[in-house]
């Protein structure tokens, strides 16, 4: 049945999870029509908080958001209007999909195109001009309820916010749900959007059980950077900066907290992703790739996966032979040091002991070399892995839009058939009330079909822009964190080239 | 083949400052080592090839030589050990700083050895020196005689002797500091050891991360594969500057402080031995008076003359072990200074190199489009 080919298998999963937004939001459930028209009833889940592009007819973009409070629950009153004719701009953070506004064919091109095109122009490369520090982590609480507190201090001079900067508190779970929102509202119409860090069972308990030690230190600091990482990923990102949950998540001292976070950190991301392409790879109809730059996008990705996870294996190698020199260097530096104590000449003795201080100093910048290798590098590359999968998945996801296009159109000739059938009926009394009822039906699948197409086209266009700022993101990204890997190259040259310089008159003194 | 060697005395005639082990050939599992000396006379060089075998030779004839009075208070010269060419783990534990390197630093601790030996005042005359650096027939590939001086199957009663109270304060001085010395240095050693092969590891994991960039490297006209590419070719060519870096740090550490140190704890080795030999005298010595006294008159002529030869044997060797402890102090200090001065020169210098190499790709990735 093409219900079935259309969704992921029918066990709850982590996609249905993040499809049916009745779990992310704590409101109850709404009802869901049955037949044909649940596909609509579905699609209004998923867009409840819809892309903004729809919105931007407005004059001034800014406006909405004034009037942006919270998110909106399926069972509120806005939904109803979602289903009546046109979105009222005071409804702003809920303006709804293209699929319900049909009957306003006329808009169709400004929601398509116009409205993208103005964030576009109005944003350009230079425009952007935010930055979000993610510090001061703080323990909140006891034992295993424990969590950590992160400060969210974002500076800009962008208009959009109403201050040039402020500090929030966020925990981790916050930024899971943040993802899980945007995932949910952007990832299946095509944005790329950036995957939350991972969750890690095993770093967190030690930090929550209390564990002062230097690798619960570190774990912090590196989920700290990784957070904030992804907020800058994220709002880089000229449609996502403008998402009203990511303004609140930045602004909004009371946020409430989001549940079911268990499926939203990128791992179930990745979850979710695997099997809707497994889901992909069951269909009974194979997508018929009609534009070859799709078809040598994907394979471009491929390749890029397999590649940046070799460079990561290499990076990973690379921190830990440096974090070994470090351990080495000062265990050298001990045994130098007890040799100078026990030397008789009073020169050579000197020279020793100076000989370990030495060997201290170039062991605390073979640490910092190593922080430089893996903060820089290593999570460079792991970061653009876990983006790629984020790629796949708008991949996989156009390709579902596809077939969902496809099976509209399989219906429809299935109830055009069925009419043509009709033709030849014995009952003439229920005739026409049969006729009238699959004219409706022949209809709504019509309008579906040609929406399967917009959709289907939407999407393609939103992908092809996506890859093109991805690609472009991707270079500068790594010419960046290049540059400051060169400069703590040159750093640590220099500082060795200090230490050396002062030895050399102590070494030289010794006779 | 060459028969036994006459223990008899003459001058050397090459020098000995200027020995040089110019090359190592590779034979199978054998290492044939080219060694190169100055004429005493006129000009010309001597160049032999030796074995290890040829050097244990060598060490048995420095170790029996007979006519030397207090023979066993001089500080001999410490030979490196056995090199393998399929070394095993052991064995590179073993040889440690020498094992590494393609034989260059073990021809270094070879060619000091030689050195030592043939301007040691009491050990260059040996004759077995000359034929050794002199003769174009290798000297002895026959089997060693048992070596007096074998420590290792050393009974364990002679162990005891270790701690034996010494009649002399500096004596027991030189004992108790050279224990405290043994142990720290050797630790040391092995400690520098475990860095360089650590820089080693670091040097090759620089080259996989630039061999994996090259595979990232794509052909189109599409300007961003494009620019992305060059990052990769650039970004590689840095990775290959890292690891010849470390491959230069690691090579100057062995170099220089490496073979010091390596040097260093085998030199505290010899003197540990020496000591221990006069430690052995003197319990013969002490065990010879005890007999001497108790002896019934039939015997005590005897045993008299027991007695003064080990008390003539015990004195000569403490003058000479005086003389050889001054030495090696004052030889060790040099050493070591220069092993130093030499390591924070050459550390300097490929610093240097680095940081202008490393801020020349800087520039290049700051300008780039």
């Amino acid at each position: 049945m093409s219900d079935r080919a259309r969704d992921p298998p029918p066990e709850r999963t982590d996609f249905e999870e993040l499809e049916d937004a009745d779990d992310l939001f704590p409101e109850p459930a709404a009802t869901e029509e049955s037949g044909p028209a649940s596909l609509t009833a579905e699609d209004i889940s998923t867009n409840s908080n819809g892309p903004k592009q729809d919105s931007q007819f407005d004059e001034d973009p800014e406006d909405l958001f004034a009037e942006a409070t919270e998110e909106v629950s399926l069972d509120s009153p806005e939904r109803d209007v979602l289903l009546s004719d046109g979105p009222s701009p005071a409804i702003t953070p809920i303006t709804p999909p293209t699929s319900v506004i049909t009957p306003c064919l006329g808009h169709d091109d400004m929601f398509t195109h116009s409205s993208f095109d103005e964030i576009e122009e109005e944003e350009g490369g230079d425009l952007f001009d935010m930055h979000i520090a993610v510090s001061d982590p703080e323990k909140v609480g006891d034992g295993m309820n424990a969590y950590m507190a992160y400060k969210v201090t974002t500076k800009t001079p962008m208009s959009m916010f109403k201050r040039g900067e402020f500090s929030v508190k966020r925990r981790f779970s916050d930024f899971l749900g943040l993802h899980s929102k945007l995932a949910s509202k952007y990832l299946h119409i095509g944005y790329i959007v950036p995957p939350a860090p991972e969750k890690s069972i095993v770093g967190m308990t030690k930090v929550k059980v209390g564990k002062e030690d230097q690798s619960s230190n570190e774990f912090v600091e590196k989920r700290r950077s990784a957070l904030e990482r992804y907020l800058m990923r994220t709002v880089k990102h000229p449609v996502l900066r403008k998402d009203p949950d990511v303004m609140q998540f930045l602004e909004s001292s009371d946020l409430p907290r989001a549940v079911n976070t268990q499926a939203l950190s990128s791992a179930g991301l990745l979850r979710m992703v695997n099997k809707a392409a497994d889901a992909v790879n069951k269909m009974t109809i194979k997508m018929n790739e009609s534009d070859a730059w799709f078809e040598e996008k994907q394979q471009h990705f491929e390749n890029l996966d397999v590649q940046l996870r070799k460079l990561h294996a290499s990076v990973e190698s690379l921190v830990c032979h440096r974090k070994e020199l470090s351990v080495n260097t000062a265990q050298f530096a001990k045994s130098a040091a007890m040799l100078g104590n026990s030397e008789d000449h009073t020169a050579l003795s000197r020279a020793l002991s100076q000989l370990a201080e030495v060997e201290e100093k170039i062991d605390q910048l073979h640490q910092d070399q190593a922080n430089a290798d893996f903060y820089l590098f290593s999570e460079l590359l792991g970061d653009y892995v876990r983006l790629i999968t984020a790629v796949k998945g708008v991949f996989d996801h156009r390709m579902k839009t596809w077939q969902k296009w496809q099976d509209s159109q399989m219906l429809l000739q299935k109830k055009r058939e069925a009419e043509a059938k009709l033709q030849f009926t014995n009952k003439p009394d229920k005739l026409q009330q049969a006729k009238d009822e699959i004219k409706e039906e022949i209809e709504e699948l019509d309008a579906k079909v040609q929406q399967g197409e917009r959709d289907f086209e939407q999407i393609s266009k939103t992908i092809r822009k996506e890859v093109s700022r991805f690609e472009k993101e991707r270079v500068k990204d790594f010419k960046t964190i290049i540059i400051k890997y060169l400069e703590s190259l040159v750093q640590t040259q220099q500082q060795m080239i200090k230490y050396w310089e002062a030895f050399l008159p102590e070494a030289r003194a010794i006779s | 083949m060459m028969e036994e060697v006459q223990d008899v005395t003459s001058a050397l005639s090459v020098h000995g400052h200027n020995i040089k082990v110019t090359d190592v050939l590779k034979d199978g599992d054998t290492l044939t080592f080219v060694i190169v000396s100055q004429k005493v006379s006129g000009t010309g060089e001597y160049h032999v090839d030796r074995t290890y075998d040829d050097v244990e030779w060598l060490q048995q004839h420095l170790f029996s030589q007979e006519d030397v009075p207090g023979l066993h208070g001089v500080i001999f010269p410490p030979v490196p050990a056995k090199p393998q060419v399929n070394v095993t783990a052991k064995g590179m534990k073993q040889l440690g700083f020498l094992g590494l390197g393609e034989w260059q630093p073990y021809c270094k601790a070879l060619e000091t050895f030689l050195r030592q030996v043939a301007s040691h005042d009491l050990l260059k005359k040996n004759k077995a020196v000359e034929i050794f650096l002199t003769s174009s027939d290798p000297p002895g590939r026959q089997r060693v005689k048992k070596n007096i001086f074998n420590w290792l199957s050393q009974a364990m009663d002679e162990m005891r002797k270790e701690g034996h109270k010494d009649v002399d304060e500096f004596f027991q001085a030189q004992r108790d500091q050279n224990l405290v010395m043994t142990g720290c240095t050797k630790n040391a050693t092995e400690r520098f050891l475990e860095v360089v092969l650590t820089e080693q590891k670091i040097a090759v994991a620089c080259g996989h991360f630039s061999a994996a960039l090259h595979l990232c490297v794509e052909a189109g006209e599409d300007p961003v594969k494009q620019a992305f590419s060059r990052i990769c070719v650039k970004l590689s060519e840095v990775l290959e500057s890292m690891k010849k870096n470390m491959m230069s740090v690691a090579e100057n550490n062995v170099n220089t402080l490496g073979l010091g140190l390596d040097l260093e704890s085998r030199y505290q080795e010899a003197e540990k031995e020496m000591l221990f030999r006069r430690t052995c005298k003197l319990v013969e010595l002490e065990t010879a008076r005890r007999s001497a006294e108790k002896a019934k008159p039939v015997k005590k002529a005897a045993m008299e003359e027991v007695k003064k030869a080990a008390e003539s044997e015990f004195d000569h060797i403490s003058r000479v072990a005086k003389q050889e402890i001054a030495q090696f102090e004052s030889e060790r200090v040099q050493m070591l200074q220069q092993a130093l001065v030499g390591w924070c020169e050459q550390q300097l210098l490929t610093a240097k190199e680095s940081a202008d190499q490393f801020d020349r790709y800087l520039q290049a990735f700051r300008g780039m489009a």
